[in-house]
């Protein structure tokens, strides 16, 4: 399967997903202009890798900063991510980000995803 | 040319650490938040509020750039809005100013003021209610740009929508971050 890589910018998020290694992470700012263009091709990746994905995955996120429209498709990648077997969520927040720790708890219970909370 | 002279000591007056006016875009956005970002880095704010800030400041701007086209009248350039940002000792206060159109002006008055209404609790369960149940509008909102602004202010919006003209208001918001980090 195909590498989704894309380097972050001042506005919008590193990914990588690559299932062959095992590498599945948003990490950085999000906050592009259009937020439902931007998280298309990563909607797109997670409906291919869901018919056959790995027997675990750890998906990484690791937000400084989201805007509101991005947190609607973070929502849809959690969303996305539901249904695959072996699913568990690391969400990394700055230790001294209370508000990125809520987010992550508020996701948490929208979704029927284990996630695991840890600070960098 | 008088009006240099007061204008500068309006903004000094009104503590004043920013104020941009004319076009809005993704770009005038990434350039302003970049300006003030280093403007609270090299005065050492506490990275709490900093983020706090920069949030508010992100909704505030990017709601700019999304509705303030509604002004297409040919007296008025389209996307005539302004950006400030006050610095006092004890708050910074993120404020916006934008033509909106009067039939708009009551259900947006009556989002603020529920908004207003609601408690810390009361703005968490709304957020996650829209969330659940908005998809993004054709302008690219999520229609949570002002809970989230008053989640990451913890005190009530203010707002006012003083006449232009017989089509347009000007919507003015002003959003306060306190500085005291306790909450």
């Amino acid at each position: 399967m195909e590498i989704l890589h894309l380097e972050g910018t001042e506005d919008t998020p590193k990914i990588i997903l690559d299932k062959k290694n095992g590498i599945f992470e948003i990490s950085g700012r999000s906050l592009p202009e259009d937020s439902a263009e931007f998280y298309r091709p990563v909607l797109d990746w997670i409906k291919q890798y869901s018919a056959d994905p790995n027997p675990t995955t750890d998906f990484v996120f690791k937000l400084e900063y989201f805007n509101t429209a991005s947190s609607k498709l973070i929502l849809d990648v959690l969303n996305a991510l539901e249904d695959i077997k072996g699913m568990k969520i690391l969400w990394y927040y700055h230790e001294d980000d209370e508000d990125m720790q809520e987010a992550g708890q508020e996701f948490s219970e929208l979704v029927e995803i284990p996630f695991e909370f840890k600070t960098y | 040319m008088d009006f240099i002279y007061n204008l500068h000591r309006t903004m000094m007056n009104q503590q004043l650490i920013l104020v941009y006016e004319g076009e809005f875009t993704q770009e005038t956005t990434k350039s302003i938040l970049a300006m003030a970002e280093r403007n609270l880095d090299s005065s050492g704010e506490e990275s709490a509020i900093k983020r706090k800030v920069f949030n508010v400041m992100v909704e505030a701007l990017q709601n700019i750039v999304k509705h303030s086209d509604e002004l297409v009248d040919g007296e008025v350039r389209s996307h005539a809005a302004i950006f400030l940002i006050g610095k006092e000792p004890d708050r910074y206060s993120i404020m916006t100013g934008n033509p909106i159109r009067k039939p708009n002006v009551e259900k947006l008055k009556n989002a603020l003021e529920h908004i207003n209404s609601l408690d810390k609790d009361g703005l968490k369960e709304l957020y996650k209610n829209i969330i659940k149940n908005t998809t993004i509008s054709e302008k690219g909102g999520a229609g949570l740009g002002f809970v989230d602004m008053a989640r990451k202010s913890g005190e009530k919006l203010e707002f006012s929508f003083p006449e232009m003209n017989t089509e347009y208001c000007f919507f003015c918001l002003k959003v306060n971050v306190p500085r005291e980090s306790g909450e």
